[in-house]
């Protein structure tokens, strides 16, 4: 887990509509390691997939990636020619969109949707390769090699889904882009379907970039979580040190209102709502929800800064010359 | 004492059309479950998709009639109610659904969802009475009505939009709601909220919740007891505390292991292996949580995914075995345990203490 496969740089996409650019995307950066598993959570409307979409190019009007920068291996994606980045998409970095089982064409056979794959990226097989490698990927992904003449509607949610991830790695891509892979399946299917995922990425050696607004399944699918809000990371680090020190307040504050299994207890919302990216509050993005906020963070927008070696938090309360803060004694209380 | 709302041995089925007439799908296998005026409870029905939640929500509700059974209101058969008591039934048993993006019309405001009530059941005898009730009902969601009314639904969250549908409900003052998935199409951080407040229905205005989910946490955290049910069949029920703590049925621990903990430390899923569905079936032929079909019942429904599968279950259904005061469980595992004298899943629950 040395090598750095995939650079984001200050990643800036916005949406233009009638009332002026929507800041989807922030600037956002990190880097993701060979075999790594990364997690990006956030709720709806912090960015999240809007930040997938962008690493694979796909933002359509009226959004637009309006800078920074993705380097994957050598390759800065963003400035690559339209035709050269098709082909980059899939072979190198892939998707599994948020609903991806209903992004199977309903009419085709598993088999064509796979096939369609393979000519579009220039592979050359004779028939009964073709027929032999599409079986072995589908068993692979633990489907039955019977699947490759189904029709979608003939397999189940999880099924599908085991599909869209065979479609996904036919190429064996290096990163693996999945946006809410399992958000409208079942536990026990979710459970097979990341078992799934996990397994081809090990055998892949690939790295897993992960989306998501669920920080249980964060703590058990992926190494390393990126948490964001209104556009902005604001935290990064571990999966481990995120869970046993949080440090950002709506880090803290998102797992507060995680209903638990071993407690009941009034769970705690988040007061307030996401600001509205149109106009979003001046300083810290979360201040006007923040239960610690100060006079500093209303004016002041705070940067992403290491704490430990591996955590890093976008926070006045834990800058060095925060005022009126002690910050030994927060983390003694 | 009449109950309030009963099913009794519910049964539903369905047909798969003229081709396939023996081969009816069984939505709902003989359930019996008892809402009484008071106290007023807590009762969570989960299962995965296919297991008929939904279709018992919609028998419950009126929506869809028993293949066999009955579903009664203050003890008269659902299908037998005169339009007095049908008037009353649609005041006192109210519902919410699991998509606050779809149950509103988006060219209307909010008020619009809110003042719908009042005319109909004539709640208030003028429009700033109307408007007083409406307030109160938003302030006891969490709500505050200057901020919700006059806008447009996409002007709110989903957990707003969610928490709208309960102050609806609650203008009618209903004595029984039917929430079906209210919070599983809202963000993590905002289900708290209407977990609350629909908390706060029952504790504060006495109204029973039948809340139906398949998420097992939230679940534990709203209610007292749970039924849990698979392709249609109740599997366990009982005690919310011992089903959940220590779940017997080996689906309820198949459910309960796959849950993905937010704890970085604890291993997810469980020990046993439990055999993959897709490895050796297709969707609509029964395994993996759908329905299954009119032939081919006998037997534990479960048996080709149970890790801990002994003969008998292939062939003898299960009874529903009591091991404690408070649960019972269909699996042989738990022979040793008297039968349950009754199917009424009603007698197996535990009392609130109050």
């Amino acid at each position: 887990m040395n090598s750095i496969v995939l650079q984001v740089r200050d990643l800036r996409v916005h949406y233009y509509t009638s009332q002026g650019a929507v800041q989807a995307v922030n600037g956002v950066s990190f880097d993701l390691h060979a075999g790594e598993r990364l997690g990006l959570v956030g709720e709806s409307g912090s960015g999240k997939s809007t930040a997938a979409l962008a690493l694979m190019r796909l933002i359509r009007p009226p959004g637009k990636i309006e800078g920074g920068q993705v380097l994957l291996d050598d390759l800065s994606l963003l400035e690559l020619p339209e035709e050269r980045m098709r082909q980059i998409r899939l072979a190198k970095i892939a998707l599994v969109a948020q609903g991806a089982m209903n992004s199977l064409n309903p009419v085709t056979r598993v088999r064509r949707q796979i096939e369609d794959a393979l000519r579009d990226h220039d592979v050359k097989l004779t028939p009964n390769e073709r027929r032999e490698w599409i079986g072995e990927l589908l068993q692979r992904v633990g489907l039955p090699r019977t699947a490759a003449d189904m029709y979608p509607h003939e397999l189940s949610g999880g099924m599908k889904q085991r599909a869209c991830i065979a479609i996904a790695i036919c190429l064996r891509p290096k990163v693996i882009i999945a946006d809410e892979p399992t958000s409208a399946l079942d536990v026990v299917v979710q459970h097979q379907v990341m078992e799934t995922l996990e397994k081809m990425r090990a055998e892949l050696g690939a790295s897993v970039i992960l989306i998501g607004h669920d920080m249980g399944l964060m703590a058990q699918a992926v190494d390393r979580l990126g948490v964001m809000y209104a556009g902005d990371l604001i935290e990064t680090g571990t999966i481990e040190e995120l869970f046993s020190e949080p440090l950002h307040p709506y880090t803290r504050l998102l797992m507060a209102s995680l209903p638990s299994l071993e407690r009941k207890e009034a769970a705690r919302g988040i007061p307030g709502l996401m600001p509205s990216l149109l106009n979003k509050p001046k300083g810290c993005p979360f201040h006007p929800r923040c239960p610690e906020a100060f006079d500093r963070c209303k004016v002041e927008t705070p940067h992403l800064q290491t704490m430990r070696t591996k955590h890093a938090v976008a926070c006045h309360l834990h800058a060095p010359d925060a005022v009126g803060v002690n910050l030994t004694a927060r983390e003694a209380a | 004492m009449t109950a309030l709302l009963e099913a009794r041995h519910a049964t539903k089925l369905f047909g798969r059309g003229i081709l396939h007439r023996s081969n009816s799908l069984v939505a709902l296998d003989d359930l019996s479950l008892r809402i009484e005026e008071a106290p007023p409870t807590i009762t969570a029905i989960v299962g995965e998709s296919g297991s008929g939640k939904t279709t018992f929500a919609r028998l419950m509700l009126g929506l869809t009639e028993p293949t066999s059974g009955e579903i009664c209101y203050r003890g008269v058969d659902m299908r037998q109610l005169d339009s007095e008591q049908r008037r009353q039934f649609l005041r006192e048993v109210q519902v919410i659904f699991q998509d606050p993006y779809e149950v509103y019309n988006p060219f209307y405001r909010i008020d619009h969802v809110l003042n719908e009530p009042i005319t109909n059941f004539r709640l208030a005898k003028s429009k700033a009475q109307g408007r007083a009730l409406i307030e109160e009902a938003l302030e006891s969601v969490g709500l505050r009505p200057a901020e919700t009314l006059g806008r447009y639904p996409h002007q709110l969250s989903g957990g707003q939009r969610q928490r709208v549908m309960v102050a609806r409900a609650l203008l009618l003052r209903p004595r029984v709601i039917i929430a079906d998935e209210p919070v599983s199409m809202i963000d993590a951080s905002l289900r708290a909220t209407v977990i609350e407040s629909l908390r706060n229905l029952n504790r504060r205005f006495g109204i029973s919740l039948i809340y139906i989910t398949h998420d097992l946490t939230t679940a534990y955290q709203m209610s007292e007891n749970i039924v849990v049910l698979y392709r249609g069949a109740v599997a366990e029920a009982g005690d919310v505390e011992l089903v959940v703590k220590d779940p017997q049925h080996p689906y309820t621990r198949l459910l309960i292991g796959s849950i993905p903990r937010p704890d970085p430390k604890l291993a997810w899923g469980l020990k046993e292996q439990v055999p993959d569905p897709a490895h050796h079936s297709v969707a609509g032929s029964g395994s993996g949580g759908g329905a299954g079909n009119g032939i081919g019942r006998q037997g534990c429904l479960f048996a080709d995914r149970c890790p801990s599968v002994l003969p008998i279950c292939r062939t003898q259904t299960p009874p529903f075995y009591q091991t404690a005061p408070h649960r019972a469980t269909a699996c042989h595992l738990y022979h040793d345990s008297p039968v349950a004298e009754t199917k009424q899943l009603s007698e197996i629950f535990i009392a609130r203490a109050e």
